[in-house]
């Protein structure tokens, strides 16, 4: 790929690794009881707790994926950052204390705690499962996009990694040392994230990021009709021209190389400006600009166009304050790069072009969500459906509830989940610093958004690159490992020993969810590798979506409406959940996955949460209602 | 059966009180949060306007709206102990 792997690097990983897995034999010695491997035994502190739920929450979604999305699309990746974090107020104000009083070991505890229901265990459980793997998929596939610069292997390798170290530690440890795994990559994560964003203000904005930035080229062009007859650099002939949706696109050759090149006719004199390729050949290797992969000549790019400061270009700011870089930016031109995949003879071209931007239209919506030009009632409808489902979703994480169970009061639950909230707000603001920093800090690669918050801390050294890495990828052990012992909760405590009432002993119980974190693990691990190459945080946002339909609607109607039912609670998660999960699999992006044309989606929005979070809360008021009745009268 | 909590709990006689404010609390939050949503569909336009230190509204109503979650979470937290106190201090008289 574009990546060196660096020896130092290796290193600093191998370290971060190994101490992990000695956390995890250290502490694997209190996990003898059930309630030890699924609460910690409720004894943790309510500081180290609330540190925890940052390391628990600040996923591969929020480092890879959220400054990712902001370094390609701008204050859109920022939107996620908002939602998020606001999602933690709807858990602090309505569901943190009252289901800490409700719980036991799982979220499914608290909603059967007033009912002893079979369905509402049997829903609660796969909704659980359901939630969980939906997001343990973009840690995975975060995962194998970091050891790919990192150690240099394929993704594959990354995802089988972390899966492996993650079952280890969760089939030996449970939530002991899951809690201090968190605990430590949660600080570190911020306290490297503050490391970078100090480095982007120190630098400042440049029109030339760092010295070795590839200087993209431009020609000027001769038209005959529409068609490119000649270039102003006679070392260049022309070798072939294809229109793609309203662009156009030139081959050009030089010594035997061939690149892809834009043509920009609306100049005054026309001309073609160098792009990014890679061909695919029916026959032989992958070309990256036209060379092997191997000779290094597919760039890192993402740089600032046009810097205005108090009405006058400057090739260079120098430090900047927050607000100043913030201000500074609003006012910059940008090169960000948009790509475009189409047939030439027999190869396959994937051509990422040139877009400058304005710095206005970066530091507002609409960049990936069509709020004004192209906008649609789909596009905004998706967009408020995206924003619901992240305001919901958070207290609707089983992975999280779970940590609500680890202290020891409903006070420890309160002040854990502050302590979390500011924590995880001070990173999310971080995060619009990071992304915009990768931005315009020529270390982006445009095939995927996901490393570009690591490739930025690489272009202050390699030791920070190192470490950032090294701590992405506990970030991604940590959830994972709180994932799975949601998942395996779910599995051995939910459906085994309360639905299917099997007998087993403290022991059993805790090698029930040892076994089923190991099933769990696998299918992550899976999955991760299929959806290889999409954004972390879309992803994310999918676990959330499924997460506020099918269990919120449950948890706040349990707390605050008295007239619901255990049928109520089961159908709800049921509804909420297929429908969810049904409009996501039938959405443009799964689409693309299976391999058809996104526009033939039968529904067009990205986001579900708009009509399943309502469903559900309307399923269960009907059927409460209706069971109620049927009681009553049964009863008269 | 039922499962045994990892922990016992004690009694906790502010909850009706706490819970009053957690949604006085939560209401506040959200309308605030559905303001951004409503100007971001409809009046997105909006969003570029400066309005603060020379930044554009999107990214003063972004950052205003995380500093915000923290600062309302303290106020919570001092006036729910201070409900705690009151209560527990009177079962005690």
């Amino acid at each position: 790929m574009i990546y060196q792997v660096s020896p130092i690097a290796i290193v600093i990983f191998i370290i971060f690794v190994l101490s992990v897995l000695g956390l995890s034999f250290y502490f694997a010695r209190k996990a003898k009881s059930a309630s030890g491997y699924y609460a910690a035994g409720g004894q943790i502190h309510w500081g180290v707790n609330g540190i925890a739920f940052a390391g628990d929450y600040l996923s591969a979604a929020s480092f890879l994926g959220i400054a990712g999305m902001i370094a390609f699309y701008g204050y859109d990746g920022f939107l996620y950052s908002i939602g998020y974090l606001a999602g933690w107020v709807v858990a602090l104000f309505l569901v943190a204390e009252p289901l800490r009083r409700l719980g036991k070991y799982t979220f499914a505890d608290a909603l059967d705690a007033k009912f002893n229901s079979s369905a509402i265990k049997l829903t609660a459980a796969i909704s659980t499962l359901v939630v969980s793997i939906f997001y343990l998929i973009p840690q995975m596939v975060g995962a194998g996009a970091l050891v790919t610069p990192l150690l240099g292997f394929p993704h594959w390798v990354g995802v089988i990694l972390v899966g492996s170290i993650v079952i280890f530690i969760v089939s030996t440890a449970g939530m002991t040392s899951t809690t201090y795994v968190q605990f430590i990559k949660g600080g570190l994560l911020i306290i490297f994230s503050l490391v970078i964003v100090v480095s982007v203000l120190n630098r400042g904005i440049k029109l030339n990021p760092y010295e070795n930035y590839h200087s993209f080229l431009s020609l000027n062009a001769v038209l005959a009709g529409e068609k490119v007859s000649g270039v102003s650099d006679p070392s260049y002939s022309i070798a072939g021209q294809q229109n793609v949706a309203g662009l156009t696109f030139v081959k050009l050759e030089k010594s035997g190389v061939q690149s892809w090149w834009k043509l920009k006719a609306s100049a005054e004199t026309p001309i073609l400006e160098e792009a990014l390729s890679i061909v695919t050949p029916k026959e032989g290797p992958k070309l990256y600009n036209g060379e092997p992969q191997q000779a290094a000549k597919f760039y890192q790019v993402g740089h600032a166009k046009k810097i205005v400061i108090d009405g006058r270009e400057v090739e260079e700011t120098g430090p900047l304050g927050p607000l100043e870089y913030l201000r500074t930016l609003e006012d910059t031109e940008i090169t960000r790069f948009a790509q475009k995949a189409f047939q030439f003879g027999d190869d396959k071209v994937m051509v990422f072009y040139q877009n400058v931007t304005s710095g206005r239209e970066i530091m507002q919506p609409g960049l990936y969500y069509k709020l004004k030009k192209g906008a649609t009632p789909w596009t905004r409808l998706d967009f408020i459906s995206l924003m619901l489902a992240l305001f919901l979703g958070t207290s609707a994480l089983p992975h999280i509830l779970i940590r609500y169970y680890t202290v020891p009061s409903q006070k420890a639950a309160r002040k854990s989940t502050i302590v979390a909230i500011v924590a995880i707000g001070a990173f999310y603001i971080l995060t619009l610093y990071m992304g915009t920093g990768a931005m315009i800090g020529g270390c982006l690669d445009v095939q995927s958004s996901n490393m570009s918050a690591p490739l930025l801390a690489k272009t202050f050294g390699t030791t920070l690159f190192s470490i950032v890495s090294a701590i992405a990828f506990a970030t991604i052990l940590g959830t994972v490992s709180g994932l799975i012992v949601a998942a395996s909760g779910a599995v051995a405590h939910d459906f085994m020993d309360k639905f299917l009432k099997i007998d087993m002993s403290d022991h059993a119980k805790v090698k029930a969810g040892r076994i089923a974190a190991v099933v769990v693990g696998i299918i992550a691990i899976i999955l991760g590798i299929l959806f290889k190459n999409q954004n972390v945080n879309f992803l994310v946002g999918l676990a959330f979506a499924i997460a506020a339909s099918a269990n919120l609607p449950a948890i706040l109607m349990l707390l605050f409406w008295k007239k619901t039912t255990s049928a109520g609670i089961s159908w709800a998660i049921a509804v909420g959940t297929l429908t969810s999960l049904g409009i996501i699999l039938l959405s443009p992006t799964l689409y693309e996955i299976y391999g058809l044309n996104p526009l033939d989606a039968p529904i067009p929005l990205q986001n579900p949460g708009i009509f399943s979070i309502p469903l559900g809360f309307i399923t269960l008021v009907v059927v409460s209602l209706l069971t109620r009745n049927r009681r009553a009268s049964q009863a008269a | 059966m039922h499962q045994q909590p990892a922990v016992e709990l004690g009694r906790d006689l502010s909850i009706p009180k706490k819970t009053k404010l957690g949604v006085i609390f939560f209401l506040i939050y959200l309308a605030i949060y559905a303001g951004l949503v409503v100007i971001g569909t409809l009046f997105t336009s909006a969003l570029e306007v400066r309005v603060f230190a020379n930044l554009n509204l999107a990214v003063v109503y972004g950052m205003g709206l995380i500093i915000l979650a923290a600062i309302m979470g303290l106020f919570y937290n001092h006036f729910c102990t201070k409900y705690e106190k009151q209560m527990h201090s009177k079962e005690k008289v």
